[in-house]
């Protein structure tokens, strides 16, 4: 699904990601650890386009076709989707204009009308019941005022709605509470299937208690030094990252 | 102005002989005042971004009144542009017309042309017409006073109210270059009620026209006013608006000035908190974009205690369009437990767009509270990229930006068929934005 090769990025001239490579296919879930600094959000960044990045060498391939020449929109039709580690506040964009807006290029980009009224609301309504989330979250402005948990629940609810082939999850673990972690884990849960697949960026092991990875990674220096099953998620926990130097 | 007084000897009798006596009584002593004055100096503190005297040298004459077949003409094709209002009025290049199919409005209200109005209610005309004006206009409005044949008055008595919105339409309808000189007097009696949406529309691209409005607006003791003022003009149009709010205690003042497409505009808007705990609400939206010009200059004078004003103008501009604002607050020496609250905030989409921002506070209370404050910014990229990265285009983005921008504002329109009217009406000109 996912082919990286030798992938180099840099922002402002500093060099960051100095040769990622990594094959992700149908039905895996990998995570991707390592300390701060090291490239995982930039890498996730990379791949969601953001423009603040540098791509200066190797290739990146979805469902085989090239990725880095594409705009984040035209990725995320493709069916790729970033969690944001910030997701951002958008006042005056409520949930609704903006899961309707974003559903409906989705589906016109695939040959589809827009989404009828009651159909829409309908679906807002299941994968609301799905995710967790408050009726009453969905007719604020976009995350606007929401506590952090509301933030990353609401990654999650708006990955339900799109339904993408790939998820990168950029530390949505970071920073919430046992009940929050909890929730957004049944979340993904719930959303995994044979046909999709899902990054997971994280710095602690924690999450990957409630959410098993098939692969785990070590990301250092710009580059993915190790690769195993989830048993070196503990072997990370219980030894820190200063063993890979 | 040489032609401007010129104009006015030459023509005196001829502009007399057309209005009611109570409309040229001053007229003698605002020429005085604008022979002596003529208009604002180009660079003076509260010009600084708006050359009036070269906007009105344009030496043409002032629009005549339509025979009421043309006016018809242009009401009927005016129509359909907005969804029906309960009550309509017409103002054509400053001359009152009745709109025959409108409905009535309750018993004792008054909704008209300022002729009419000053025969059928001379005592109340006499007490009111340009008394805000002569005190606190200039040269400005005197130009306005010596040439006026014709305006729109709302007036409610007494503890009269009107629930619907009373909407006023002033079409400039010009086949060549000429003046418009448009007058409105708005009077709101002790506990009288009202909500009036005045249209500033100018469609044609055939002539050059400039509008210099005078508005005089009294809110008496316990009343409650909501003023829309709306501009939709063409590229071509100049619109110059001189406007005085006097409020009474406990009377409540919401106005809101929407500039939402026009040429160049200068509004100027001095509200006077003359009794005690009366409340104004200014708010103000100006979408620009091409060559557009806007400027707005606010002064409001809390002249007694416990009163309250709150103020907020959004700018959303973009390409070469131009902004400015300037909006003063006096707290006079006893006003104490004055609230009074201003927000400038600027949304620039473009390298190219301008804004000019000057809040002044002048206080001399020792116990109020009072605050200003001004942001500009751009389109946040990074809210751009989340949108995006959900995959919403960029242009819908923008646009659904833009629209999150101006609905601060929209959002707060009381009425609902007029705020989502207005809704519409914004989307669409910023859909169409940029195209």
């Amino acid at each position: 699904m996912l082919s990286v090769k030798n992938l180099h990025a840099s922002v402002n001239g500093k060099a960051i990601l100095k040769g990622v490579d990594l094959e992700v296919k149908k039905g895996e879930i990998h995570a991707i650890m390592g300390p701060n600094g090291s490239g995982k959000s930039t890498f996730a960044s990379i791949l969601a386009g953001n423009p603040v990045y540098e791509v200066t060498d190797g290739e990146v391939a979805f469902e085989g076709e090239e990725l880095l020449g594409l705009s984040p929109e035209e990725r995320s039709w493709k069916g790729l989707f970033l969690s944001f580690q910030y997701p951002v506040e958008i006042p005056g964009v409520s949930m609704v204009n903006f899961m309707r807006a974003a559903l409906n290029e989705h589906r016109q980009y695939n040959g589809q009308a827009p989404i009828p009224p009651g159909e829409f609301l309908a679906l807002m309504r299941e994968k609301q019941t799905l995710i967790g989330v408050d009726k009453e979250m969905i007719q604020r402005s976009v995350n606007d005022g929401f506590s952090g948990g509301e933030k990353k629940r609401n990654e999650i609810f708006q990955m339900a709605i799109l339904q993408p082939k790939l998820s990168i999850l950029d530390e949505t673990d970071s920073g919430l509470d046992i009940d929050a972690l909890r929730i957004v884990a049944a979340g993904l849960n719930k959303l995994k299937r044979p046909d999709n697949a899902t990054i997971l960026i994280t710095h602690y092991q924690r999450l990957l208690n409630y959410i098993r990875p098939d692969i785990v990674h070590v990301m250092y220096e710009g580059r993915l030094v190790r690769s195993g099953g989830p048993e070196l998620a503990l072997e990370l926990e219980e030894k820190g990252y200063d063993w890979l130097k | 102005m040489k032609y401007d007084t010129d104009y006015f000897e030459s023509n005196r009798d001829s502009i007399c002989q057309q209005c009611s006596p109570l409309l040229n009584r001053p007229r003698q002593e605002a020429f005085e005042v604008f022979r002596k004055n003529g208009f604002p100096a180009y660079g003076s503190e509260d010009y600084q971004h708006t050359d009036i005297e070269n906007l009105l040298k344009i030496n043409v004459g002032i629009h005549q009144r339509l025979t009421q077949q043309q006016a018809v003409r242009y009401m009927l094709s005016d129509r359909g542009m907005h969804p029906e209002p309960f009550h309509q009025d017409y103002l054509i290049n400053g001359y009152a017309y009745k709109d025959a199919s409108s409905r009535p409005l309750p018993e004792g209200i008054f909704s008209g042309g300022l002729n009419d109005f000053a025969e059928k209610y001379p005592d109340v005309f006499s007490a009111y017409y340009n008394r805000q004006a002569k005190q606190h206009g200039g040269g400005l409005s005197a130009f306005n006073t010596m040439f006026v044949r014709d305006g729109y008055v709302l007036y409610v008595p007494e503890n009269k109210r009107s629930d619907a919105i009373i909407q006023l339409t002033h079409l400039v309808e010009a086949e060549e270059d000429a003046m418009v000189i448009s007058r409105l007097l708005i009077i709101l009696e002790k506990g009288a009620e009202a909500r009036i949406a005045v249209y500033d529309r100018c469609p044609a691209e055939k002539a050059k026209s400039v509008t210099v409005q005078v508005s005089e607006i009294y809110a008496g003791e316990n009343a409650s006013l909501e003023f829309y003022h709306v501009e939709e003009s063409a590229a071509r149009s100049t619109l110059i608006t001189d406007n005085f709010i006097r409020q009474e205690r406990y009377s409540n003042v919401k106005l809101n000035t929407l500039s939402l497409e026009n040429g160049i505009t200068r509004n100027n808007y001095r509200v006077g908190l003359d009794g005690e705990y009366a409340e104004h609400i200014l708010k103000g939206l100006v979408i620009a974009d091409k060559e557009q010009h806007v400027d707005n200059h606010t002064v409001i004078n809390h002249n007694v205690p416990h009163c309250h004003s709150d103020e907020l103008f959004k700018y959303l501009l973009s390409e070469k369009s131009m902004g400015a604002f300037s909006g003063k607050i006096n707290v006079a020496e006893d006003a104490q437990k004055t609230m009074a609250y201003q927000n400038h905030r600027n949304l620039l989409d473009g390298p190219d767009c301008r804004v000019f921002s000057k809040p002044q506070l002048e206080i001399y209370a020792d116990d109020v509270k009072c605050s200003h404050g001004m942001t500009t910014g751009q389109m946040d990229e990074t809210v751009l990229l989340y949108m995006r990265a959900r995959g919403i285009s960029e242009k819908e983005a923008r646009m659904m930006l833009r629209v999150a921008f101006a609905g601060e504002i929209i959002e707060g329109i009381g009425d609902e068929s007029l705020r989502e009217n207005l809704r519409r009406w914004v989307e669409n000109r910023l859909r169409t934005q940029n195209d």
